[in-house]
């Protein structure tokens, strides 16, 4: 897609772009964010501070982005989509080696005033990257073994450089996105069996070479794997995070325990309750009625941004729109499945409702330009 | 690219298709989710809601304040002071050894105290808090307080420790308490949970232990929401536990810590009975120990001082300790022949100095003989031929049946650990235990207290309390609040012409020119004893003792010499108190024991040190500097407590 391409007529322009702007995507991420401030006034024992108030102000910040990320023409994004790529990479790499030197944690790359987490740019761009990639890539060289490999390894290079920091959950994050677009894109169906076969085949490999004479893994690396797979083995340890968020999740009932009344939360139970386990303070306060909205307004979300996608005549809007999307939907599943004791504990927070300003703005700019392909979609001639 | 329309359809319809694929897998995980949710928070609330309240709750037994231990003026004996320690948790504090060196230098440590937390330490699980210091300063306290974020894992405590502030005057009866052992829980056979808070003191030995479940109370709980550290947030409930109850002992403090002091530099038991009531007014054991020492948990070097100490400290010799009578036991002999009717007490019997039984000779302690000896006189004199005469006369049987009227072989139900029973030897005993027929001649030997017969002091006490009341007296050591009046003693039916010449001799014992403890006399009129001496013999004198010269007590090694025993009452007239000592080895009883006695009967007179008036004047100057010497070591009024409770 080029500028010239743009129907400039049919395309709404200046501040009537307000006007055409996806309103209820607007309207549930407030009420997805508000959730957020509430739980959060409540693990603070009923105080702005120290994490609504700051919340609050990066949701606001976080939504002003998001605006601009609209306003500006989808070719613009279209056609910085490779730069914003290696300009991401570069930064991974950048933390690879000046990181750690400079912080002390791995994850931040300190930029003049601003901390800047290169791990969350990733996710966006590499999925536009892909988009971009397959909007250029012919057609019929879509399920083209080279060309796939070639998409491939765009996918899985800034996540192995994630991985490397090390942060398993952005690098799934990245990896996953990244394999959603490409999915999207159209690539054959064997590529996705054989992937998942491979994958099945060696897992059972590995596993059942366990305590025969061909062993792959060393013993060691077995327990490791087994404490990874079922917390309850080591309960004071690896599982005594999940067993307790567990226990509180559990507690919460119908229409749990009143705000402010969460005893887990409150007393210390739960770790990291102001971030990744935020679900299951909600969970404990507020029972299922709580957490069970809080999931539906997530697939409300995703349903009205597949929606813009599936509108869109633009191969490259709908791409991206369908990464941001699977990304986002990765988000809270891998963090709802994890709390729940259904998933390993891998470091991932609960979109817009997890204390936290780096992921919130880039999930912001992520349905910026959502609107933004919403906005200037092709719209078909009526 | 630019794209053909067909392309462009193309790509829409794949994207379309691939799209709600996603969406439906989307949906499908999302379905996981909630079905995950609602089996969570509906199906299996409340088994999470449970484990929510085991999390949130801790029940803590709040430990009962043990009951006061008094004497019979309200002087407290055993009590509670505050007690500030350090406790150390191992996984809170990392490196134990760096904190362990770093503490040491703000607090005294020795390396013994440091090598016993880190043994507890690792004994224990990590999160069990071991203690490393007790009885802290508050200054120490305050020390450790400060530095805290220097020592990880340390907390400054405080709660309530057992304290004996009067220290070694009544450790053998109070006894002391100590940490509940192992052997503490098996003993019982549902243990208090109370046992089960660490540190909590359960009574040892003596009053402590006897009086366990009385001195002890109920422990309290108190329900506390717990953060996931255990730290306790707020206090949900609480029920108040009882305290235990207070004993009020019928000992005089002030007299035992007199009597205790006499008996100092010796190896020797006193007791001092009320006549009528039988209450045990002091019963003191020396040497002593400090049984403080026991609660703060005693180091090995002073236990092992203790136990290899010739003197004994940790045996209550007033009831555990067993002596032959010696001549003490010669007024039982003389009322068993008066009831028997074998003698009228006016008889007179010739004493040559030794009487021949059965091809064996029996001496009389004094060589020469007494000569004509009536009943009186053989007490005062304490003639053994005499005794010898009137025991073959009545037969071991009713010897046997006085003594135990007496209260002689008797084990006394006190609450006090290892009273002894004594032992009156008995025809079937001896077959028993000695694998021998009784002979004529092991009654001779009982009948001045030798051969087989076993008394201890309290005994002999008791024994001097019925002559001196003609009642059926039972030591007592504890007064149960709930009795009102004494019980009055059944009557000995001892007839009044008997005791008039037992006391008469025992009179004379003392106050007679020629009785063998004139020179322990009292002469203040209102004060008069009577008493009787005893020299029981431990090892006869070998002949080649006899040969090399030892003659003298003095010239044997220490444990060789006779023990010295004395019994008394006073005043005669109205007798009051009844007294028995014993001095270990201390040679004879009119040198070693009757003193002693005298001092002990004059102090519980006059409810103080005796007045030099109340002693023959030409004693008086020595005995003004015994008691000067005496005062310096005596507990001064203002360290006896008198407790409100």
């Amino acid at each position: 897609m080029s500028y010239l391409e743009y129907n400039t007529k049919r395309m709404p322009a200046g501040l009537a772009k307000v006007l055409y702007l996806n309103w209820p995507l607007v309207a549930l991420l407030i009420a997805v964010g508000c959730y957020g401030f509430v739980m959060l006034y409540s693990i603070a024992g009923g105080s702005l501070y120290p994490w609504a108030d700051p919340q609050m102000k990066r949701f606001a910040f976080g939504l002003g982005v998001m605006f601009i990320v609209a306003f500006i023409p989808l070719w613009f994004w279209r056609s910085i989509a490779g730069l914003g790529y290696v300009v991401a990479v570069l930064l991974l790499l950048g933390v690879e080696f000046f990181g750690s030197v400079g912080m002390g944690a791995k994850r931040w790359l300190e930029l003049g005033p601003f901390r800047l987490q290169p791990s969350e740019l990733a996710k966006i761009t590499t999925v536009m990257a892909l988009a971009a990639y397959y909007d250029w890539l012919d057609l019929k060289k879509v399920s083209h073994p080279f060309w796939v490999v070639l998409a491939a390894v765009i996918a899985l290079l800034p996540a192995l450089l994630v991985l490397r920091q090390p942060d398993l959950g952005t690098a799934l994050l990245v990896a996953l996105g990244g394999g959603v677009v490409i999915f999207a894109a159209g690539v054959h169906w064997g590529y996705f069996a054989a992937l998942i076969g491979s994958g099945v085949a060696l897992v059972t490999t590995v596993m059942s070479s366990r305590g025969t004479d061909w062993q792959l893994l060393k013993d060691y690396q077995f327990r490791r794997i087994d404490a990874f797979l079922d917390p309850s083995l080591d309960p004071l340890g690896a599982g005594y995070h999940i067993n307790q968020s567990m226990i509180a999740l559990g507690s919460g009932g119908w229409s749990g325990r009143g705000f402010m009344e969460g005893t887990q939360a409150r007393l210390n139970f739960l770790p990291e309750k102001h971030t990744d386990f935020i679900f299951t303070t909600l969970a404990e306060e507020f029972g299922f009625v709580g957490a069970s909205s809080l999931l539906v307004l997530y697939l409300m979300l995703i349903a009205v941004c597949l929606l813009t996608a599936l509108r869109t005549t633009n191969r490259f809007a709908a791409l991206m729109v369908m990464g941001i999307v699977g990304t986002f939907f990765l988000y809270f599943a891998v963090n709802m499945a994890m709390v729940m004791g259904l998933a390993p504990v891998v470091g991932v927070p609960l979109p817009l409702v997890s204390y936290g300003g780096s992921a919130m703005v880039v999930i912001m700019v992520g349905f910026g330009l959502v609107q933004s392909a919403h906005i200037h979609r092709a719209r078909l001639p009526s | 690219m630019k794209r053909s329309e067909r392309e462009q359809e193309f790509s829409r319809r794949v994207i379309s298709r691939r799209g709600l694929f996603l969406g439906a897998l989307q949906v499908g995980v999302a379905g996981t989710l909630f079905w995950r949710l609602h089996d969570m928070q509906l199906n299996q609330s409340e088994q999470f809601h449970l484990l929510a309240e085991e999390n949130r709750i801790n029940l803590r037994l709040l430990p009962p304040t043990r009951g006061l231990i008094l004497d019979r003026n309200g002087i407290l004996l055993a009590g509670n002071e505050q007690n500030y320690r350090v406790v150390i948790k191992r996984d809170d504090a990392g490196d134990i050894d760096l904190v362990l060196e770093r503490l040491s230098r703000l607090i005294p440590l020795s390396q013994e105290d440091i090598e016993r937390a880190r043994r507890d330490m690792l004994r224990n699980r990590p999160f069990v808090p071991v203690t490393v210091a007790e009885r802290l300063s508050w200054e120490e306290i305050s020390r450790v307080a400060s530095n805290a974020p220097a020592l990880p894992g340390v907390t400054p405590e405080m709660g309530l420790s057992r304290y004996y502030p009067l220290h070694e005057d009544t450790a053998h009866v109070v006894g002391y308490v100590g940490p509940v052992s192992e052997r503490d829980l098996e003993a019982l056979e549902a243990p208090d949970p109370v046992l089960m808070i660490p540190r909590f003191q359960i009574g040892k030995s003596g009053v402590e232990r006897m009086q366990e479940d009385r001195l002890r109370g109920r422990a309290g709980s108190q329900r506390v929401e717990v953060n996931s550290v255990g730290r306790v947030m707020r206090e949900l409930d609480r029920v108040e536990g009882t305290p235990g109850g207070n004993v009020h002992m019928t000992l005089d403090a002030r007299l035992q810590n007199y009597t205790l002091e006499r008996l100092h530099g010796q190896s020797a038991a006193a007791v001092v009975l009320d006549v009528e009531s039988g209450d045990i007014l002091a019963l003191a054991s020396g040497p002593s120990f400090d049984p403080n020492l026991f609660v703060r948990g005693i180091s090995s070097t002073d236990f092992n001082g203790l136990l290899e100490n010739q003197y004994r400290p940790l045996v209550n010799k007033t009831v555990q300790g067993m002596y032959p009578p010696g001549s003490t036991f010669k007024m039982v002999t003389a009322l068993a022949a008066l009831e028997a009717g074998v003698t009228d007490g006016q008889e007179r019997v010739f004493c040559p100095g030794h009487m021949d039984v059965s091809g064996n000779r029996f001496h009389c302690w004094k060589r020469g003989g007494h000569g004509r000896v009536d009943l009186v006189s053989a007490l005062s004199e304490s003639c053994d031929v005499y005794m010898y005469e009137m025991a073959q006369r009545c037969g071991i049987e009713r010897i046997n049946a006085m003594s135990t009227r007496l209260g002689l072989g008797i084990r006394y139900d006190l609450p006090i650990t290892s009273v002894a029973g004594g032992l009156n030897p008995t025809r079937e005993w001896k077959r028993n235990n000695r694998n021998s027929e009784w002979r004529i001649g092991d009654t001779v030997n009982a009948s001045i207290g030798q051969g087989f017969v076993l008394t201890t002091p309290l005994q002999l006490a008791v024994m001097t309390a019925r002559l001196a009341s003609n009642k059926a007296i039972l030591p007592r050591l504890v007064r149960d609040p709930a009795e009102r009046a004494i019980q009055e003693a059944a009557s000995l039916d001892l007839r009044p012409e008997w005791l008039r010449m037992i006391r008469r001799g025992m009179s004379d014992t003392v106050n007679d020119r020629r009785g063998t403890a004139y020179s322990s006399r009292v002469v203040a009129e209102d004060q008069l004893m009577a008493g009787k001496t005893g020299t029981s013999q431990v090892f006869s004198i070998t002949r080649a003792e006899r040969d090399a010269g030892v003659r003298r007590q003095e010239d044997l090694p220490w444990n060789r010499r006779n023990h010295g025993l004395f019994v008394n009452f006073a005043p005669i007239d109205a007798p009051r108190i009844a007294v028995a000592v014993v001095v270990e080895h201390g040679g004879g009883g009119s040198s070693a024991a009757a003193p002693i006695g005298r001092d002990i009967t004059l102090a519980a007179l006059n409810n103080g040190v005796p007045p030099l008036s109340a002693y023959p004047a030409p004693q008086r100057n020595r005995i003004h500097s015994e008691q000067q010497e005496m005062l310096e070591r005596l507990r001064k009024p203002e360290d006896m407590r008198i407790s409100r409770a």
